[in-house]
Formats: structure tokens, sequence, C-alpha cells
């Protein structure tokens, strides 16, 4: 088969028919993969609440809860045992970090005292501040965040003034961005307690 | 036959897109902090690049000179959003990992470049070869350098530790240091195929 002349009918067909079969592939291709996409999504959310929030029988997702802290949504959802609270996972997060958002999933007790955390997002430099998933947990010096309460300790990294907490070595900015996201999603907890009380 | 395997051969030696064309220098520089992502972003690149291979010689002939660079972009830009969407869909852990890049591999010269030079002048099987033997040839040069930064930055290689981490040097994890890794593979690379 000769080459196709380059004439304007020729160009507009050539280049309309390949665009047209390429937005239908697409289309079909976004329709099998948005089910699973969704899917994922849930079931990375539901383990990161299931993993950090203390037991609960109740479920979380649905008795969710967002307030707006500087700008940004913090989601709690609820634990609940029995009806009673146990405490929450808040989905916090903070745009102060090296590269792109932080999220964070922050389990807290009822008192406020952190439980566990997972990192559902972040974009930091490799091996420095994509330590933050490991780092916070480590009971080596004053590293790890599980246990203590920010109310009680200070949420700012040693190398600032009052800071009680070892941020990551060579990611400084990272660590303090990690740390503001939690005290922000305990402020966000602290406001849904509040709630709860006067309901 | 001869002329299929120095096809295939090209792409991975002669005419490596990294070590010899220096093309894809972003995604190259971008993702290769360890030997794991320089290999995933290696098969991303080279499956898109088949695919696109394939697709540019069949269509070559019902394709005008004039819009040949508009056309060859949208079959690419399909193949990447294809995969981006699937690897979203089905490898959630490799998405963290390569995340922004994958969809740049729309604007990663190698696949232009081939769909430009080789697919847009060649039939099916030649152009198939081709995108095979550039993609390994892509994934080798990537794995070798990712391997490079991760052993010299963080004392590992795919994760295996070889030496303890603090003894790393934290150079060769940020921009910095790709550039001096891939100036150094560039010269060996040059040295063995002026040797050969």
């Amino acid at each position: 088969m000769k080459k196709l002349q380059s004439t304007l009918p020729n160009m507009i067909l050539s280049l309309g028919a390949i665009t047209v079969l390429a937005g239908g592939l697409l289309g079909w291709i976004y329709s099998i993969t948005k089910g699973p996409i969704e899917k994922q999504a849930l079931a990375q959310q539901q383990a990161a609440i299931a993993e950090v929030a203390p037991p609960f029988n109740n479920s979380p997702e649905e008795e969710k809860w967002s307030t707006e802290i500087d700008g940004l949504t913090f989601t709690v959802y609820p634990a609940r045992e029995n009806g009673k609270l146990t405490g929450a996972a808040v989905k916090g997060m903070s745009m102060n970090g090296f590269a792109g958002e932080i999220i964070v999933m922050c389990g807290f007790m009822t008192d406020g005292t952190i439980k566990d955390y997972r990192v559902l997002q972040q974009a930091e430099t490799p091996g420095l501040g994509t330590k933050m998933e490991t780092w916070f947990r480590d009971p080596a010096g004053a590293r790890s965040v599980i246990g203590k309460n920010p109310a009680t300790t200070s949420f700012y990294v040693t190398k600032d003034s009052g800071g009680e907490i070892d941020g990551i070595t060579a990611a400084t900015i990272s660590s303090r961005a990690f740390l503001e996201t939690f005290r922000n999603a305990f402020r966000a907890y602290q406001e849904y307690e509040k709630k709860q009380v006067h309901e | 036959m001869k002329n299929y395997w120095k096809i295939l051969y090209n792409g991975i030696i002669p005419g490596n897109p990294v070590f010899v064309l220096l093309l894809g220098m972003c995604a190259t520089l971008g993702t290769t902090s360890t030997a794991y992502n320089g290999l995933m972003m290696g098969i991303a690149t080279g499956v898109v690049l088949v695919c696109s291979n394939v697709v540019i010689s069949l269509l070559k002939n019902l394709v005008p000179d004039k819009v040949r660079i508009p056309a060859y972009i949208v079959v690419i830009a399909t193949f990447v959003t294809v995969l981006q969407l699937a690897v979203n869909a089905w490898l959630p852990s490799l998405n963290s990992s390569l995340g922004i890049f994958i969809p740049l591999i729309v604007v990663n010269c190698i696949l232009l470049g081939r769909a430009e030079a080789f697919a847009g002048k060649n039939g099916l099987l030649p152009s198939l070869l081709d995108g095979i033997g550039t993609g390994i040839g892509f994934s080798i040069a990537l794995v070798l350098l990712g391997g490079v930064r991760e052993i010299l930055g963080t004392g590992a290689i795919f994760g295996f530790h070889i030496f303890p981490e603090d003894y790393g040097m934290l150079l060769f994890i940020l921009a910095p240091g790709a550039f001096i890794a891939l100036g150094y593979l560039i010269a060996i690379v040059n040295k063995i195929r002026k040797t050969c």
C-alpha cells in the first residue's frame, strides 16, 4: 500500500481516526480498571484504619467526620467498642514536606496517646525523608512517637527549641512536616471529642 | 536472520539509549535511586516502547508525513495511560514507588526517537525487535545506574545490605550523585566500546 499524501482531508481523516481509536481504547481500559482502583484505595484505607486504631467493632468509615485545620481537611474515623469511644484513626496531611503532600493515618487512644501510624502518601527524598514510616516507631533515643501524647509531649523536632522528638538525620524538613501532621491530627481528634460531649 | 539479531543487539550496546544516545535523561536520573526502581522503570518504558513501535509500524502508511509527529505522540500517550491505569489497578505498590514517572514516559525522547527513526520506516517484525532491544538496553542501563547509586548511597543492592547503611554516601541517593554515577558509567561504556 502506498503512503498517504499530505493533503488536508487525508491529514484530518488520519489524525481524527487515530485519536478516536485511542479515545475509545482509553475509555474501555478506564471502565475495566475503575473498579479495581477504587477497591485498592478503599482496601488500603481500611487496612490502615484497622492497623492504627484501637480495637473497635463499629464501622469507622460510616461514622467519619471531617474538619478543616489550616485550610487542610482532616478526617476522623472514630473507633468504638460496643458504642463506647476507644479512640480514632485520623487521616491528616501536611503541605510542608520536602516534596509534595504528606498524608498520614494517625491512631489515637481515647486520651490522645498515639497508638500507631501509617504513612499513606509521601514524595520525600528516597533514603532520607522516606524513612518516616520506620523512624518514628524506632525506640532508640527520642525518635518514637508511639505511646506519646501530643498534649503532654512537645511534638517538635529536638533541633527546634522545646522539641521532644528526634527528627530524621538529614531530613529535618520532612520530620517537621510529619510532626505537624500529628499536632493537627490531634487537634482534629480533640475537636471531635468535644463535639461528642456536647451532643 | 542475522539481520534481525543485529536489530535486537543494536538497542542494547551500540545504540544504547542511555549510555550512547543520551536520551530520556529525566526518567533515567529521576527513578534510579535504587536498582529495583530502575528495573521497574526500564520494564515499564520497554513495554510501552514495544507496543508503540508495533502500532506505529502498522500505521505508517496511513499517516501522512505532515501529521506523523502528533499521530505518534497520540499512540505513545495512549499506551502510557493504559499502563498507568493498569499499574494503578493491579500493582499499587509499584505505583507508589514510581509515581509521577509513569505518566512522564510520554515525553521520554526514546519513544518518539525510535518511532521516528525506526518504526516509521520499517515493517512489523524489525520494529518489534527494535522495541525489545531498546527496552532491554534501557532497562540494563537503569539497573546499572540504580545499582551503583544504591550500593554507594545505602550499602544495599535490591534491598540486600552489603555494608551498614550508616556508611553510605548520601550524595548518591540525591540528584548530583545520579549525574556523577552516570558520567562514570558512560565513560566506562565508551572505553569498553572502543576496545571491542
